[in-house]
Order: C-alpha cells, then structure tokens, then sequence
C-alpha cells in the first residue's frame, strides 16, 4: 500500500489515466459527438468590417434542397434573446463604470469585424448549409473601418454612446509620487514597445452541438467550453436561452484552450437556441478559417514605459502607459486582461517603491480581444523585463546584477507592491541562481565569440517574472468589478466499496487533472490512484464550477478537494471511533487507516465506507453515506515566479534567428506530478517562442484579417523551437491546503521578454518588435 | 461515386459524392473519429493516415484518388492492450497534452522511424513540420519519437 502511494502519490510523475483514449484514437471530443436526426448549422458572416445590415434576403437559400432554416441576429432580438454581458466592470479613473457596448450574440444591425457572425443556416446535411449560406443575399452598407490603434480615439465612434471609442480609462498606483520619483531619478529610461496580437489556435477548433428535449423541456449543449458551469449561468441569466435547470452543457474531451474557450461565443449560442426552433438536433464545427476570423484574439497593446534608477542603480519608479485594443466587443474577460490582470503585476520581482499604470481600452473593428494564455501577465512581464534590460544596457549594468540588486528579499516577505497586491511568498535570487547555471552564464562570452567566428550573431536574454494565479478571492474580486465569485467546488463520492468519484469543477483540456487530482485525492485519502475516477465537465453530472483559466486548477480546486477530504476523514473518525469503541479525538487517520492510538485496532478507509452505507453499528446522531463536497474560496492569489533565459544566434546574412538554448526555473511552489508540469512550462515556452518569433495577426486598413490561415499566421512547429531545460525550485505557497501556485502560463509568461531581450541583444537594436521575424531582423542590420 | 477502400482491414464499398474527402469518409462513413480535423489548408497534420503504407494528409484527398487504397488510421495500429510501440512511446515520455494532435502525430512518426534508419533530434524535428501541436512544445513528441525509433520495430508488426 505504502509503495503504491509514494508511485502515484504527491510528487510523483504518474503516466497519465488519460492518455490510452487519446493515442488509441478514443478520444471523444464535441465533433465525434452526432446525434439521430442531426441538423447542421453553416454561419453567415459578416465579409466588412464595419457595416450596417440594410436586409437579408434567404428565399433563394430556403428553395435549396435539405435547407431548413435561416435564422438572422434580428430573430434573437424579436425572440427575446439578450446580450452577452462582459463578466469584469472595471471602474474608470474617475470612479464611474466602464462603456461596455451591448454585445448580441449575433448582429442585428451592424456587424462590426470580418467574420461577425449576423445569421445562421440550418440544414440537413453540412453541403446543404454551406450552399445555403451562399445563396443568402445580404444587402450591406460598408462603412469606414477603424482599426488603428494610434487613430482610434479620433476616428468615427463605432458604438453609439462610446465617446472616442474608448470603453475604459484606467489606473493603478500613484501618479503624482511616481512622476515626482521620475523627475529626481538619476537616470530615466524610457521604452516604446508593441505587443503583438495573436490568435491562440487551440488545435481543436470550437464546436457545439445543440438538443432541445420536447418533452422534458430539457436543453443539452456539447461545447469546447473551459468552463461549461460559467456558459450554463451566463447563457441561462443573461441571454436566456433556458432556465438555468433546464440547460445542461457538458464539455466532453477539449483540444486545448489556452483561454479561447472560456468566452461566451455567438456560435455556441446559436446553436442550442436553433436546436430549439427547428426541433432537431443542430450541429456546428469551424473550420480553421473561422477560428482565425472569430476566436478572441491575445494581446495586442502598444505602450510607452518609464524607468528612474538612483545612482546605485536602484529603480526608484516606473511609469507606464498602454493603449490596449479590445476588439470590436467586451468579451467575457476581455477588460480585466489589460487592467487587473496587467496594471497589478508591474512590481514584477523589485521593490520598486513608486508605480503608476494607466490602460485606455478601445474599441476597433476587429474580433474580440480576451485571455489568451497567461493573459496580461506576459504583458506586464514584457514590459517590466524588456525595460530593466534596456537600463542595465544604458547604465552600463550587467543585467543580472542589476536584478538582483533590486530584487524583494525572501526576508521581505509577505510583500506589499505598490500595485495592489501582496506577493506571499518566493525566492526569486534561488530561480535567479538555478538558471544561470543551466544555461552556463558564465560560458556565454566564450559562445558569442564563437559563433561571432563563423559570421554569426549570438545574443542572451534574461527574464525573471512573476504571475498572479488563482484570482481571489472572491469578495475582493467582486469589489473591483468580477461578476462573479472565483471560488471552486469539489465532491468526493466514496462508493460503499471504498473507491471513490471525484467530482471537481475545475476542467481539462490537456493539463491532466483526471491524473493529477487522482493523485491528490489518493494521497489524501490513503487509497490506490486505481481506484479514484475524476469526473468533470458536465454540469448535469458537477454541481457547480467556475472552470479552468489563470493556472487556477490545481490552487484553487485541488484544495476545494483536499477540503472535502478532510471533512471525509472527520466523519470517518466518529464512525470508527463508534465501531472501536475509542473516543473521537483518539482516532488518528495515517495513510487511509483508521487507528485508535496506542492500541493495534484499526478500520480501513474501505472498511469505513461500506459501514456508512450499511450501518448497522454506527453512531445514532450521524447521517449515513459517505460523500463530502467543499467550495474553496482562497484567500489571496498565488504568486509562480521563476527566472527564463534565452540563447539565440543570429544569421546575419539572412536574418533568421535560432532559438539556441532555452531554460525555465519556476518556482510553482508544490508539484503533484512533475512529469505534467514540465510538460505544461514546454508548451508554454514554445508558445511565448512562437509570439517572440513567428506570430502575429494582422488587419489591413479595411479590417480585413491577412493572416487568416496557417499559410500566413506562422504557428511554431517542432523545428522551430530547441529542447528546452526546465527545473523548479520551491517556496511552497503560504494560504492554500496543497501550498501549490499553478504552472499552466508560466512558460508563456516568461519567454517572450527573454527572447526579445537575447534577440536585441544579438543585433544590437532594441528597437525590435515582435515577432522578430527574418525580415525585420535582417533590416536591422543593415 | 462508388469508391472501394480498405481502412484497417476492413473492406468497403461506398456511394459518395464527389467532392467527399478521405477525411469525411474516415469520419463520417465509418465513425473512426480518432482521425481529427484541424485545418482547411492541409497545413496541420491533425487527419495524417497511412495509404497504401505512406502518410498522406486525409483532407487533402478526393473519393476519387483513393478507389482500392488501404488506409490505416490511429484505431488500426494498436489497442489499449496492445499498444504499438510509438503509442506507448507518446505516454511514456507525455508527448501529449489535449490529443487532438496526437492521432496525427503518431502516424507521422511511424512513418518517420520507419523511413530513416539513423535518427536524430534534429531528424525529428524536420520530419514532423508538418503536423502542428500547440500544446507540448514539441520537446516530448521528439523525445517520444526518439524513444520509440530505440525500440526494435520487429518487437511488434504493424
Ligand atoms: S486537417 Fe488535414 S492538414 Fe489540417
Ligand atoms: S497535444 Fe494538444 S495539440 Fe498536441
């Protein structure tokens, strides 16, 4: 028993419960998923970026042999349907509300980017859809397209009542302090820097599958949903699609989501309202396409930053301020991206005493813009890393020294940022320290010499970032805008056998939880991992849950499991203190036995169960059954903080930069299964590499997106991206049962700014925006 | 049309439109879902399948250039019990995060191993560039891919 436990207890690499569906091809995901007497759904899409619908005509479309239906954006209105509310908001500088245009789920009356959906048609067979969204004659009037940042706020308003087209006008900090700490500064750096868009192209596209039960009035949605309990209360409170007992989503296997499948989409919507309409079932899948043109989109900021030092080199302020575009629409999170989940991170690793942030979020006529994997943090780590580089180059500073010289103490700790938070716990000098010697510091001089002898440009790049995970807690979050709380549930279900069901929740879409909170679980509880089954996803089978995002799964409700264990194990002690004649307070619980101390009588956890469910000596004031659930409302956020450094070599007479080396020491605090967290650092890492280096979404003048395909959106592949060194060190958080902080975005988080920092470095340009592609580099050196 | 193909052994004989690509029919016909779609530009690999003993990208095959083909799909190269060797490669080494790709990328790299007799890193990653995973960062897969090229291919016939 013992030997089991420690093979596929905490800390553990167990293989994962998950993986012999997938490689065998048993995966079930939304699109494997059809129905008897299925119907398809094809989206009519909006070919402007900003137009006003003048009619739609469909009677050519409705002649077309298997075509049932065309429902427009004007139905929903006339059948009462109402918007998709933005779940965050924020408060401006002035105390007032931000300007959150109303937001249909399809337009009614004017679209406002390429691929906004304005109807949809409904056959029995995909071909007859397509043909007929082809023959649907739509008459538009075009109008000017708004879709430059540094223009936005004198064009044309897009939304009625939105004055310079600006939704927000935020800020965080002290302004007159940090400006007054500038002004006296030794030196001051300043940085212009762009963050580029990017589409986050989860290999699985968006799909939904729609079934209206006649007779029980029962509404199921199958959905790519990273957080069905959320979809089920928005769709049932403020679109009202169905009352909230009567809609069941269920999000079956995921293929990734990396934020995008956490919104509340148009698609989605349509699809569980039409199944209703025609009475059949209605499927949708996108193609790539339209994942490019109506997936949020990540990032997309453009920023000015200030840095003062004194004359050590101490940073004494830093002031920054961002224009972030927020697309054409509030997604579900797309204001508290750039503001709480940005603006709050700015502190970084320092101790810098005087911050100011000021975001202005505005509207364009582009797709909407939400989370996209780690969602402003790596914004916020590229703004603080890009510019603490650039002031160690003016001054002269080795950059490593410079960090750690203004770097919080792990004495310092817990540790009040200007920026609202309070950082629990770290050691940021040991990740610091870690990394340096994988990536051999030291020898880099040697290497850049080397490659400098063939021609080539070899260049280094540090970042030591910090991330808020796991958003709490609630009350909090509800005072600066949430609406909703960002606590999460967990049941355990002991069958009277003594294996048990897990029910969180938390979802997946490739972290592994099926594993990893089986670990948890069976650890806690003293039981084989075998014997542990993790349900989650479905929200006729989950009580509640508040889904997947922000590297909270594992903080947030992993502990809401460890809760429901201890209160588990609480019962379990008067029921084996009655069948063992002890006194409660002298039974102990040690690795799933129950034992009455300083005597050999024990009850095993299986022992306990099937006691519970056949109680016949059993305490009279006790329920019977066995099964604990636990909402978990965490006190704080948790703070991964890490040190990423990047080694790139430059080819001088083309341009193409190499990613040579790449190492990532993170501090997660706990780790449940390493194997899976190096695994999540991988993946981020070549995604923060893919926007350094590849990636960029681009809208020409007209709003037309140009790189709607994966010919033209370079997505990273194998050969684009090294082996990647990754270790941990550990501070285990302070405020949660497991003392873990979540690892899904630090990858993500940490890369860009350390590439972008080797890449200039290499040219000797810091000027250099992202993607660094061979063109721009080769410029460069001209 | 009428096509004939054989997907993992079994015989069929389909009526289908013209316009029906591989991947419908692997799909749809025959309910082998494991085959995935996730692209419209044959850019991704996520539909890769074996025809005629050779990968080929199933999205981007018409009914009427696969009359009398074998296909194998990821359903055909091995079971839960019995695994081939780079299924079993992908979850020893955690090549796989969502597998959404993972179907693909397996069929890819049999091929691959079975193609280059000496492999190496850079071997495997030029040789799966055509098939994208967005959630490993690819470290894992080559490990992966590695691991299995070590293992004897005559250990278990495909
Ligand atoms: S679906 Fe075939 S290559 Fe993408
Ligand atoms: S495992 Fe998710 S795309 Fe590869």
């Amino acid at each position: 028993m013992n030997e089991a436990k420690s093979a596929t207890g905490i800390g553990a690499s167990v293989k994962r419960k998950e993986d012999v569906r997938f490689i065998t091809g048993s995966g079930c995901y939304t699109d494997d998923i059809n129905q008897p007497g299925q119907s398809h759904a094809a989206f009519l899409r909006s070919p402007y970026a900003r137009a006003r619908i003048e009619s739609i005509d469909a009677s050519a479309a409705l002649e077309i042999e298997g075509v049932i239906a065309v429902l427009t954006g004007a139905d929903m209105v006339a059948d009462g349907l109402g918007d998709i509310p933005c779940g965050w908001l924020v408060k401006q500088k002035d105390g007032s509300d931000m300007v959150s245009a109303p937001h249909p789920p399809m337009a009614a009356t004017q679209t406002n980017y390429v691929g906004e959906p304005y109807g949809v048609v409904i056959a029995d067979t995909l071909a007859a859809a397509r043909l007929g969204m082809e023959a649907v004659l739509t008459d538009f009037t075009e109008l000017d397209a708004i879709v430059d940042l540094a223009t936005v706020r004198d064009s044309e308003q897009i939304h009625e009542g939105v004055e310079g087209n600006l939704a927000f006008d935020w800020e965080l900090g002290e302004r007159e302090a940090t400006e007054a700490a500038l002004a006296s500064a030794a030196h001051v750096t300043r940085l212009d820097l762009t963050n580029n868009r990017l589409i986050p192209n989860a290999m699985e596209p968006r799909a939904a599958l729609g079934i209206f039960d006649k007779v029980s009035g029962e509404h199921t949605l199958y959905t790519t949903s990273q957080n069905p309990h959320l979809a089920r209360l928005v769709l049932s409170a403020f679109v009202q699609i169905a009352p909230e007992h009567k809609l069941r989503i269920v999000a079956p296997d995921v293929g990734g989501g990396f934020g995008s499948k956490i919104f509340i989409y148009a698609e989605e919507t349509a699809v569980i309202w039409a199944a209703r309409k025609v009475g059949r079932p209605v499927k949708w899948t996108a193609d790539r396409s339209e994942s490019f043109l109506a997936d949020a989109h990540g990032r997309d900021h453009i920023t000015h930053a200030e840095l003062g030092t004194d004359e050590e080199g101490r940073f004494v302020a830093l002031k920054v301020q961002t224009t972030a575009n927020l697309g054409a629409y509030l997604s579900t999170f797309g204001s508290a991206v750039p503001t709480y989940l940005y603006g709050t991170l700015m502190a970084g690793q320092y101790s810098t005493p005087n911050i100011y942030v000021e975001v202005q979020g505005v509207y364009t006529n582009t797709a909407p813009v939400d989370a996209y994997r780690g969602a402003g943090r790596p914004e916020a780590t590229y703004v603080v890393e890009r510019i603490v580089e650039t002031a160690a180059r003016e001054l002269g500073r080795d950059p490593v020294e410079l960090r750690r010289l203004n770097m919080i103490k792990p004495d310092q700790f817990p540790y009040e940022t200007p920026v609202a938070l309070v950082y629990d716990t770290g050691n940021y000098e040991a990740s610091l320290a870690k990394a340096l010697v994988h990536a051999d510091y030291a020898g880099f001089a040697e290497r850049r010499a080397a490659a400098a002898a063939e021609g080539k440009r070899r260049g280094i790049g540090l970042a030591c970032y910090i991330e808020a995970c796991g958003l709490a807690p609630s009350n909090l979050a509800i005072q600066l805008g949430a609406q909703v709380g960002l606590y999460e549930s967990g049941e355990i279900r002991v069958n009277p056998t003594g294996s048990v069901t897990v029910f969180t929740g938390s979802h997946s879409h490739g972290q592994g939880h099926e594993t990893t909170f089986a670990q948890v679980v069976s650890d806690k509880l003293g039981i084989p991992f075998e014997d542990v089954e993790v349900v989650h996803g479905d929200t006729g089978r989950v009580e509640f849950g508040l889904g997947t995002y922000g590297s909270r799964s594992l903080a947030v409700g992993g502990s809401a499991l460890i809760r429901a264990a201890e209160k588990l194990i609480t019962k379990g002690r008067r029921i084996a203190a009655h069948m063992l004649e002890a006194e409660v307070d002298a039974v102990e619980f040690i690795d799933g036995d129950f034992l009455v101390k300083d005597s050999n009588q024990s009850l095993s956890f299986a022992e306990i169960a099937f006691a519970a469910y056949v109680p016949a000596n059993y305490p009279e004031d006790l329920e019977p059954g066995f099964s604990e659930k636990a909402f978990y409302d965490p006190e704080n956020f948790t703070y991964p903080a890490g040190t990423h450094i990047a080694e790139v070599e430059v080819d001088v007479d083309t341009g193409v930069v190499e990613l040579k080396q790449f190492v990532a020491v993170d501090d997660f605090g706990n780790v449940i299964n390493p194997m899976i967290v190096t695994g999540q650092v991988h993946g981020g890492v070549a995604q923060g590499a893919g926007q350094a280096l590849l990636e960029q979404a681009i809208y020409d003048e007209f709003g037309q997106l140009v790189t709607g395909s994966y010919m033209d959106y370079c997505m990273p592949r194998a050969d684009d991206v090294p082996d990647f060194t990754v270790d941990t060190t550990v501070t285990p958080c302070t405020h949660n049962p497991l003392g873990v902080k979540g690892c899904g975005e630090a990858g993500a988080i940490g890369s860009p700014a350390a590439i972008m920092n080797a890449v200039t470095d290499a040219v000797g340009d810091n000027s250099i925006s992202m993607p660094a592609t061979s063109e721009k580099v080769w410029r460069a050196l001209r | 049309m009428k096509v004939s193909l054989t997907v993992n052994g079994d015989r069929h004989e389909l009526d289908v439109p013209e316009n029906t690509l591989l991947v419908e029919i692997i799909r749809e016909r025959l309910g082998l879902t494991g085959t995935h779609i996730g692209c419209d530009t044959s850019q991704c690999g996520a539909c890769t399948v074996h025809m005629n003993g050779r990968t080929v990208k199933s999205c981007s095959l018409l009914a009427g250039q696969i009359d009398g083909a074998e296909i194998t799909t990821i359903e055909g190269i091995g079971t839960p019990e019995d695994l081939h060797p780079m299924q079993a490669a992908f979850r020893e080494c955690h090549a796989l995060q969502c597998g959404f790709c993972t179907p693909g990328m397996i069929m890819r790299a049999i091929e691959l191993v079975e193609q280059t007799p000496e492999l190496d890193n850079k071997a495997v990653r030029e040789g799966l560039e055509g098939n994208i995973c967005r959630c490993t960062g690819y470290h894992n897969i080559v490990e992966a891919v590695l691991h299995a090229a070590r293992v004897p291919q005559s250990a278990r016939a495909e």
